[in-house]
């Protein structure tokens, strides 16, 4: 902001009116190799703010590899990528403080508890009130209870909704899940996705990778497969359907899923509630933070 | 984004300090070793080993007990900042906007606090043995000094296995010829009994001069030259570990 430039307040709204809406992600002919393994041959795509943008693809296909060059991990062989306008190289210190990634691993601290994890997290990123920060967070991934206890003492799932929880303090603009919901039982699961839904609601980007193809069609704006180093397709849940021949209409009896029985049996109703609030929450601490 | 070094880096510390305090055993195992050789030096070998001195046996021996102290430590420096690379934290940390030092920098924070805990124990155990010393609040502060320069160099060191080690065995075995190097110096015995060409690397290796500065501030005797060897060991050790160091932990997270 330079004060010589005249009035500034009343050209800034007119030209971001203007202005096309860069993408929060732009990926350009990005390539990568380990050694003599060339896992990515030229990645391109864009996505698009506030949406939520799945990125399949089968073992080994370069999933983590590509997460971890838009997070500033790694550094790519050749081609660019930016993140909320900042190249990821060049600009690393500024496109981290856009970023938020929960790896596939969990990376939590196992010998401080789920409070102090997040206190952690909430001090690294400078918010302002960490413990309230932490305490809304437990609260909203079902892990108040466990919240004095050390993190080695969690089991896989909670120990993921930590890590996850750990990735959205400081409200960063985009965020990058790496397969969120592998080995979540069926309601954590469905409180993730809510959890991401809420975001993408609030204006977050959000970039997951999943090997669940159900989590994609439930979730995703775009999806895009990942294959042999390339992006293989790339469009909406719709446009990928048509790229197969026309459904077939066939007569088959419903039946209960195994999910339905599951959900009915442990208390679905109560997880889908939680759920709605989780949301609602989600939303309002954007609308606060946009204020 | 070094304007958050100093705040991000008291944070890290502040958690693997809680590493050090929730695992006392480190604490408890890092004394045994020493411990157990100032019982053995003094009890059992302590009556049959001239010095040549009028000092107690013990306030002769405690300043390479303390080396040996240090050196023991520093294996879990190194032991710690292997889990954190393993367990995927540090690449969390790497992700968000904290200045990009500051990782390691909690790490050798927490060893120097750490080491000080065990070295507070092992002159505890020496004091109930008999250690006394007429030394003044500034020979403490002059033994302390170099205590702490020997304990950062040696942590500087311990960082590179802790980076680049493939195993938590790997990650501390590197220790064991940091602990033996008092052995094969003035630490126990005067370097003048040893036979000729074991006497002449004790004479010319770092751990000599460190002893014999540490011990002439301790018994009140004056320092000599040998405290300006001890610094300049000190110095160079400390340069070129923090040298490599930092080139290793540069081309591992960027
Ligand atoms: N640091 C590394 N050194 C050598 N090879 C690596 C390294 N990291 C990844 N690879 C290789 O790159 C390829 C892609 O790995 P990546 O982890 O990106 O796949 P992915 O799509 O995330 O797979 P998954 O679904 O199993 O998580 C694999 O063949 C893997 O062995
Ligand atoms: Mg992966």
């Amino acid at each position: 902001m330079t004060t010589s430039q005249p009035s500034p307040d009343a050209v800034a709204p007119s030209t971001r009116q203007l202005a096309p809406p860069s993408p929060a992600i732009r990926v350009r002919s990005i390539t990568k190799s380990f050694k003599d393994v060339q896992v990515l041959r030229g990645v391109d795509f864009d996505v698009a703010r506030g949406s939520i943008f799945a990125l399949l693809g089968s073992n080994g296909a370069g999933k983590t590899t590509l997460v971890k060059i838009l997070a500033t991990l790694l550094k790519p062989d050749a081609g660019s990528a930016s993140v909320d306008g900042f190249d990821v190289t060049r600009q690393a210190a500024k496109a981290r403080a856009s970023i938020s990634l929960t790896g596939q691993f969990a990376a939590v601290d196992e010998l401080l508890s789920g409070r102090e994890n997040l206190m952690l997290v909430a001090r690294l990123r400078h918010v302002a009130h960490p413990a309230a920060v932490a305490d809304e967070l437990l609260a909203r991934f079902s892990l108040a209870e466990a919240s004095g206890r050390r993190a080695s003492t969690y089991s896989g799932g909670m120990r993921r909704r930590l890590d996850i929880a750990m990735s959205l303090i400081g409200e960063p603009p985009v965020i990058f899940l790496d397969e969120p919901t592998t080995g979540l039982d069926p309601q954590a699961r469905i409180d993730v996705w809510n959890a991401i839904d809420g975001l993408a609601a609030g204006g977050t980007t959000v970039l997951l990778t999943t090997q669940y193809l159900d989590e994609a069609e439930r979730l995703a704006d775009r999806i895009a497969i990942l294959h042999q180093g390339r992006i293989l397709v790339n469009g909406t849940l719709a446009e990928l359907k048509g790229l197969l021949p026309p459904a077939k209409v066939e007569y088959v009896e419903k039946q209960p899923t195994l999910e339905d029985v599951f959900l009915a049996l442990t208390g679905q109703a109560a997880a889908e509630d939680a759920a709605v609030d989780h949301a609602d929450n989600a939303a309002e601490a954007h609308e606060r933070r946009n204020d | 984004m070094t304007t958050h070094f100093i705040g991000d880096t008291a944070t890290l510390t502040g958690r693997s300090l809680k590493h050090v305090t929730r695992s006392l055993d480190t604490i408890i195992t890092t004394c045994v070793m020493p411990i157990a050789f100032l019982l053995l030096f003094v009890y059992v070998f302590g009556g049959a080993i001239e010095t040549g001195t009028d000092v107690s046996y013990i306030d002769y021996l405690l300043p390479g007990i303390l080396l040996i102290t240090i050196a023991t430590g520093i294996s879990y420096t190194a032991y710690r900042l292997f889990q954190d690379m393993q367990g995927g934290i540090v690449e969390r940390f790497q992700s968000m906007p904290i200045a990009r030092s500051s990782t390691l920098w909690a790490h050798v924070l927490t060893s120097l606090v750490a080491n000080a805990l065990s070295l507070v124990v092992v002159v505890g155990v020496a004091f109930a043995m008999g250690f006394r010393s007429g030394a003044n609040v500034l020979d403490w502060l002059g033994v302390a000094g170099i205590l702490l320069l020997f304990t950062l160099a040696l942590t500087w060191i311990a960082v590179i296995p802790g980076l680049v080690a493939k195993s938590p065995d790997g990650a501390s075995a590197f220790s064991y010829p940091l602990i033996f190097l008092p052995f094969i110096s003035s630490a126990f015995v005067p370097t003048a009994s040893m036979p000729g060409p074991v006497a002449w690397f004790a004479q010319y290796q770092p751990v000599t001069p460190i002893v014999n500065s540490v011990r002439a501030l301790l018994t009140g005797q004056p320092v000599g030259g040998d405290i300006w060897i001890a610094l300049a060991w000190l110095m160079g050790v400390l340069v070129v570990a923090y040298a490599v160091a930092q080139v290793i932990y540069r081309r591992k997270v960027s």
